[in-house]
């Protein structure tokens, strides 16, 4: 899923410090899951923005609204009625939500209360870690279910580099070296040959490259 | 090896000295935080005559410094022959060969391929990184460009660039048992000469070496022994326990800390010409090479109590 960590109480604060009547959208999908935009945390975020308004003396109207999903238009639809009577809206959804409501919504303004961060799991309860870069190109298979593009500082495909130190990567004692692990491994199951080979640069085309990505799927695009 | 005399594949000092049977001397120079070439010229005045090359380090531990290209550039203005250092942290495939190409024309012709430290590390933690290709992958360009005369595209270069090309090896890293794989595959992606880490464990080194022995790999490449001597028991300290990768048994700390404070520096100068002594006589160790960080107005002395000069002229 993709994970979110909320913004500061005090950034979002200044997001609508001229605002006397703002929305708070949460979304049902991934930012649920990782407990940072789903239906509790906008409740408890229009709750601290009220009463940090009013601690100021400069009460706020805080209304609270959660869409199936922020990144369907179908959804997205479902605010029409009401996102104008709003000086302005903040989105607990990850970067895609507030930039499909502001699409949806040209003439209204959108913040994220969020910070986007990664594509993961949770690996303990409360903890979530980053498992895949989205280069568009897998290859997690060549290194028995371990991706060195997001998971080794320097995304080497022909690691562990120099500063592999006892299961960790050079640059913290917190972080995991992932090619101490491939290799670790692969020696295991007996089938080191598989690291012997160099492996070829990388084609990045389908990462970052030529501006948003985007996927077809002929069979569901309604024609005509 | 190849017949040092028909297959020079860049003319380098370095590769002839190499090529010649001689046991190779190299040395390091970091470039300055600033455009202050004055002290990089005292600096390395120090090493030439002294030594078969001098790397010449690029941005160092992530920290801004004077270009490595330039910096090499100024070298052989001054008739000091540098190994240009290149990691893959700050530049992309486009950048690497565009510097391969302009490092050549100003007569560099040694190249060491490095991955580079994390910007973590250095003055500019916020920077975003390249790691477009690895130290492997740069190796293996930079011989596609020699060797086949083509741009990593496949594009013909109109005059190839013929550098002679070093990486680096860390024997003490983990997982230990890789590490040998590891420099096989450097070798097989095109290697020439590598540069090790810092060795203060030299039983674990000798037994590195003894495998590369019988895997055939100090047949297809030099091997340069990586010293740096101690010149305090903080910095041997610091190096045992800060320094990611590095291997600095106790017994040497022992042993620093055996001596009064006023002779630890002569101490660490003692260990490292016991260890070049035995790099010598070492089955597959092609020369040494010393990283004296900031202390290279010693390497001349070290390099004589080594017995190491006067440096061989090959023709």
């Amino acid at each position: 899923m993709i994970v979110a960590d909320r913004k500061s109480i005090q950034e979002i604060l200044d997001m609508v410090k001229t605002c006397s009547k703002i929305l708070v959208v949460g979304c049902k999908g991934c930012v649920t899951v990782c407990n940072v935009g789903g239906l509790k945390e906008v409740q408890i975020l229009a709750a601290t923005l009220k009463i940090a308004r009013k601690k100021d003396g400069r009460p706020l109207q805080v209304d609270e609204a959660l869409l199936e999903r922020q990144c369907d238009p179908e959804y997205v639809a479902m605010l029409k009625d009401t996102v104008y009577d709003y000086e302005a809206v903040i989105s607990m959804a990850c970067g895609v939500g507030p930039q499909f409501l502001s699409e949806a919504y040209p003439d209204q303004r959108f913040y994220p209360a969020v910070n986007t961060t990664f594509f993961g799991g949770a690996v303990a309860h409360g903890i979530w870690e980053e498992r895949c870069a989205g280069c568009g190109t897998c290859i997690i298979h060549y290194f028995d279910g371990l991706c060195p593009i997001a998971r080794c500082s320097k995304s080497l495909l022909n690691g562990p580099c120099g500063g592999s130190d006892h299961g960790k990567c050079e640059i913290s004692k917190e972080v995991e070296c992932i090619w101490d692990k491939i290799v670790r491994k692969k020696m295991e199951q007996g089938r080191l040959n598989d690291l012997l080979d160099v492996v070829p640069a990388k084609n990045w085309q389908t990462a970052r490259d030529g501006g948003p990505r985007r996927s077809r799927r002929e069979e569901l695009i309604q024609h005509g | 090896m190849d017949d040092p005399k028909v297959n020079l594949k860049s003319g380098s000092n370095l590769e002839k000295v190499l090529k010649a049977g001689h046991f190779a001397f190299t040395g390091e120079c970091g470039p300055p935080k600033g455009a202050n070439i004055e002290h990089l010229r005292e600096k390395f005045h120090h090493l030439k005559g002294v030594v078969d090359a001098v790397n010449v380090t690029d941005n160092q531990t992530a920290v801004v410094r004077l270009s490595s290209w330039a910096a090499s550039a100024i070298m052989v203005q001054e008739g000091v022959e540098p190994n240009f250092q290149m990691v893959c942290r700050d530049r992309n495939r486009l950048a690497m060969q565009s510097d391969i190409l302009g490092v050549y024309t100003l007569g560099i012709r040694n190249m060491l391929c490095l991955s580079g430290d994390h910007q973590k590390f250095g003055n500019h933690p916020q920077a975003k990184n390249v790691y477009d290709i690895d130290s492997m992958q740069l190796i293996a360009l930079a011989k596609k460009m020699r060797d086949e005369g083509k741009f990593f595209n496949d594009d013909p270069i109109d005059v190839p660039p013929k550098l002679f090309i070093g990486a680096a090896s860390n024997p003490f890293a983990e997982p230990h048992a890789f590490r040998i794989h590891r420099l096989a595959k450097k070798i097989a992606a095109g290697a020439d000469f590598i540069q090790t880490q810092c060795i203060y464990n030299m039983e674990r080194f000798r037994e590195f070496m003894h495998q590369a022995v019988d895997m055939g790999l100090t047949e297809k490449c030099f091997i340069l022994a990586g010293v740096t001597p101690m010149k305090s028991v903080g910095m041997a300290n610091y190096m045992a326990k800060q320094v990611p990768g590095m291997d600095v048994p106790d017994s040497l700390i022992k042993r620093l800390k055996g001596v009064e404070k006023s002779k630890v520096a002569e101490e660490g100068i003692r260990f490292c010409l016991e260890q070049i002594e035995e790099f010598k006589s070492m089955k597959g160790v092609a020369g040494v090479h010393l990283m004296a960080i900031e202390w290279e107005h010693r390497v001349p002395e070290i390099a004589e109590r080594a017995g190491l000069l006067p440096r061989p002229v090959v023709e």
